[in-house]
């Protein structure tokens, strides 16, 4: 420190100073929208008893959004496998069930976490020390992998017909599954709530905030000592797990899966979800999976075709004009509500 | 010869080659304790490659790198870092997207291992938070401190490319033209800032303004082609007529060098 | 011929043809990644393309099915470059990702496009009777259709390889190829080169979509299902390497056409085996740059 510098004594220094650390100190702290996702999901089911079959799926594509987002909109690993960690959970499921006869549900999709988990780190040892094409090219290939090996032993996994019939015990030994898929839909909102709640912390964390430092700027990690590969492969072994999380429940409420859970499409469209809601933002997840399910469900019924020019328009448009999602074209109009109205 | 105590930074015989380009030879340097060396020499002496290759981005084909006596050649980049190397780039290397205070904390974060832990929010550290508003005080960057990187004007971002590096607590600080790219009317932040730092960290500068390096440096590596020219104090340097002809020219040291 | 010879010069011929077709279609690919380091999934939709322009000017226009091959390479080029020009050049300076997604949606739009106007059902091309049935080579008889493909190939990497190692433009796609920065500093015109590049990419993929018709079939799904194999190529081969791509075109083609015979059950897993195994061990490919 410079011999002449007094540590700052001015009040309005010391006001910054102020300032700028309660920034941070407030910044991991709830906010009343936070609260908005969980209120509308109560609604939902209240308002749409009808529809909670489609209402679940489309909490398990949250999770599997939120599940990519730790990596590609925190960690910046661009992948387009994901699909690999969500069919490892479904088919642990599965075969736990079929095989083992293990039918105990949350047991279960705990199971098809640490699977995935298990995989996603010792896969992501090996991978995650390249980058660019090369990354992408073994995430797909690696999903591809996982789909061929799977319909090679298809008397095991039933191939791309898959396993029909699977049943499993009533939640805590109490809340039986029902026709109207009423159950699943809470115990999937359950599950989410926890998972959301450990997602949150991890990203306000200061491992959350490496995992930004190693998305912005690589080679500056390395340069303050930042173990990047072992950051690195923790994320993705995390993301990995809630992704096996999501592929177990969606084989519990399906009672079904094939091996159509690997395809690229999956992992593409899983993308293209969270693209749409927002990167980076937590909540894009839930936004981007939300309106993509609900769009596609209205409309691929209407045409196929113009669902899918519809898609790529967006994927376009998005791109171009919004990239930083849905979540970030509110975030925008926020600001500028609050500029114009301090005028 | 065991009572000696290291120097803080020693380079030995150190050599990198390219395929067939030889991009540093046999290049030995010591920096003691405290030490204010420059390196200079022509465009494309080696001297950035030569920063490389003491913080492991390059690895060397022949040599060694020691620090405090402790042979780290083998060493990674980001090890090297958590054992006090740290450095600034050529070109500024943030985290452009956010803020100059989390720059440092994160820094410090990584420093001290805090950034292992995926529990506790950043924001119940606030020893760390405090420590990176110190860091930030001294440079007089408070202000700035809730604004994201990019959009600070290049010089105050130069400042924040040094704060971070400072924030890695090093005991070896290896500065890269710190005042490139700074229009001459906010250089003298930076020059302020360099020449009022710990006396304790031993500091290696890259520079071609002579200026710079006669205010600053107790003494001087000339680098040509890779190869260590001459070594001596900013005396000997500027009455060295050969360095003046590789690389001052004609005219005399001040502000006459030439610049990037 | 003995047995066993025959059936390994059966999966060698025919691994050979459908490396022709893969070279052919992708080696405009790692050309201009390698070139732009952009990444543009959008290719197969150009190569889906090239195939339809032949479907309707051999069934519609009753024009013969090689010069439809060269006129639809001819119009799918020229085509690709107000795409280059107007939307790829705005986004050389993004991350990859954007790269990915802005290509995604052009080849969802291109699919859903064709979808529209050709139907999913999958469509033939006539073939001339000198391309149908069989050809003499002597030793024994090869289907001529695959025989041509390989002819075509041939003649494709002479001409690739001339116009790369030999001539002024060659050396400049070379050099920027090398270094963008310093070729640029020299004076070429990276920007031009680059849309010529695209061009002769995206009208050699053209060609590739045609003559696969007779391969594969052609639906509009083409152009993403056979995107992952294109990839695959270019990764392994390297970026921006015409040796690279053509072996590995010539790897996974004999290995997959090998493996389907061998283990039809294991589907595509050979191919895939050999993409993780090369990549780990080269992460840039045979002939890529770090």
């Amino acid at each position: 420190m410079a011999a002449n510098e007094t540590m700052t004594s001015s009040p309005a220094a010391e006001a910054a100073r102020v300032r700028a650390a309660e920034f941070l100190v407030r910044r991991h702290y709830f906010r009343w929208p936070e609260a908005l996702p969980w209120l509308i999901a109560i609604a939902c089911y209240c308002v749409f008893p009808d529809r909670m079959t489609f209402g679940s799926q489309v909490l398990i594509m949250i999770m599997f959004a939120l599940s990519l987002d730790l990596i590609l909109g925190y960690a910046g690993i661009v992948t387009l496998g994901h699909a690999a960690f969500f069919g490892l959970g479904a088919y642990t499921v599965a075969l736990a069930s079929m095989k083992l006869g293990w039918s105990e549900p949350i047991s279960g999709i705990i199971g098809g976490g640490l699977v995935a988990g298990l995989v996603g780190a010792v896969a992501g040892w090996f991978i995650l020390r390249y980058r660019g094409l090369t990354l992408l090219m073994l995430t797909i290939a690696f999903a591809a992998t996982l789909q061929e090996s799977g319909n090679l032993r298809s008397d095991i996994t039933g191939g791309y017909d898959g396993l029909p019939g699977l049943s499993f015990d009533p939640l805590l030994g109490y809340f039986q599954y029902d026709l109207y898929g009423h159950t699943n839909y809470l115990y999937a909102l359950a599950v989410l709530a926890v998972i959301f709640f450990f997602v949150r912390r991890i990203v306000y964390s200061p491992f959350g905030q490496a995992l930004t430092g190693i998305r912005e700027n690589i080679r500056r990690m390395h340069a303050v000592g930042s173990p990047v590969h072992a950051r690195l492969v923790t994320v993705y072994a995390i993301s990995a797990a809630i992704a096996g999380v999501a592929g177990g429940l969606f084989t519990q409420s399906n009672a079904f899966v094939t091996l159509t859970v690997f395809d690229f499409d999956v992992s593409a469209k899983l993308m293209v979800m969270l693209i749409l809601g927002g990167t980076g933002r937590l909540y894009g997840a839930f936004v981007g999976a939300f309106v993509y399910m609900a769009m596609e469900d209205k409309l691929s019924k209407l045409s196929p075709t113009f669902w899918q020019f519809g898609i790529g328009l967006l994927l376009i448009v998005a791109v171009l004009f919004a990239r930083r999602g849905l979540v970030g074209l509110v975030e925008d109009a926020g600001r500028r509500v609050q500029k114009w109205m301090k005028q | 010869m065991s009572a000696m105590p290291h120097a803080a930074l020693e380079v030995q015989r150190l050599n990198c080659s390219f395929g067939a380009l030889h991009v540093t030879r046999d290049v030995d340097l010591t920096l003691e304790r405290g030490a204010r060396r420059a390196l200079i020499g022509p465009n494309g002496a080696g001297k950035t490659t030569l920063v490389n290759l003491i913080t492991g981005v390059l690895t060397p084909t022949d040599g060694r790198v020691l620090l405090n006596g402790d042979d780290i050649t083998a060493t990674s980049q980001a090890l090297r870092a958590r054992r006090g190397i740290a450095r600034t780039f050529q070109i500024n290397q943030l985290f452009r997207g956010l803020t100059v205070l989390e720059n440092i904390c994160m820094t410090i974060g990584e420093r001290d291992g805090n950034c292992n832990n995926l529990w506790r929010p950043a924001g119940s550290k606030r020893a760390v938070i405090d420590e990176a508003l110190d860091h930030l005080d001294s440079l007089r960057l408070v202000d700035d401190a809730l604004k994201l990187v990019r959009e600070l004007p290049y010089g105050r971002q130069r400042l924040v490319e040094i704060a971070v590096a400072l924030a890695q607590k090093p005991r070896v600080l290896l500065l890269d033209e710190p005042a490139a790219g700074v229009p001459s009317s906010e250089s003298h932040l930076i020059l302020d800032v360099v020449a009022a730092l710990d006396p304790g960290i031993a500091i290696l500068i890259i520079e071609h303004d002579m200026d710079v390096v006669m205010r600053f440096a107790r003494e001087i590596t000339v680098l040509v082609h890779g190869a260590v020219f001459t070594q001596g104090t900013p005396a000997e340097i500027m009455a060295n007529e050969q360095v003046r002809a590789v690389y001052l020219g004609q005219a005399h040291g001040q502000g006459g060098g030439a610049h990037a | 011929m003995p047995q066993v010879a025959n059936i390994a010069a059966s999966i060698l011929f025919d691994g050979l043809a459908y490396a022709m077709f893969l070279f052919i279609t992708s080696v405009g690919l790692s050309v201009t990644m390698g070139l732009m380091g952009f990444v543009n999934l959008a290719h197969g939709a150009f190569a889906m393309a090239g195939g339809y322009v032949v479907v309707s000017l051999t069934r519609s226009l009753g024009v013969d099915f090689v010069p439809s091959l060269m006129i639809a390479s001819v119009v799918i080029g020229a085509v690709s470059v107000p795409f280059e020009r107007y939307l790829y050049r705005r986004l050389y300076k993004s991350t990859d990702l954007e790269q990915v997604l802005l290509t995604i949606g052009l080849a969802f739009m291109a699919i859903a496009a064709f979808t529209y106007f050709y139907g999913p059902i999958p469509k033939s091309v006539p073939l001339p009777a000198w391309l149908e049935g069989d050809v003499d080579l002597g030793f024994r008889s090869f289907p001529s259709y695959r025989a041509f493909l390989i002819l075509i190939g041939g003649i494709l990497i002479t001409v690739l390889w001339y116009a790369f190692e030999r001539t002024n433009i060659g050396a400049k796609i070379r050099a920027a190829v090398d270094n963008r920065r310093m070729a640029e500093s020299v004076g070429i015109n990276v920007d031009r080169l680059f849309t010529l590049t695209f061009a002769l990419g995206s009208g050699l993929a053209a060609l590739g979509g045609g003559l696969a018709i007779q391969l594969f079939g052609l639906t509009p799904s083409f152009a993403v299902i056979y995107l992952v194999l294109f990839l695959i190529v270019v990764a392994v081969g390297g970026l921006g390497s015409l040796k690279g791509t053509l072996l590995a075109a010539l790897v996974i083609g004999i290995i997959d056409t090998g493996g389907k015979y061998a283990f039809p059950v294991a589907g595509n897993l050979f191919i895939y085996a050999v993409t993780v195994i090369v990549l780990l061990i080269k992460p840039a490919g045979f002939y890529g740059r770090e």
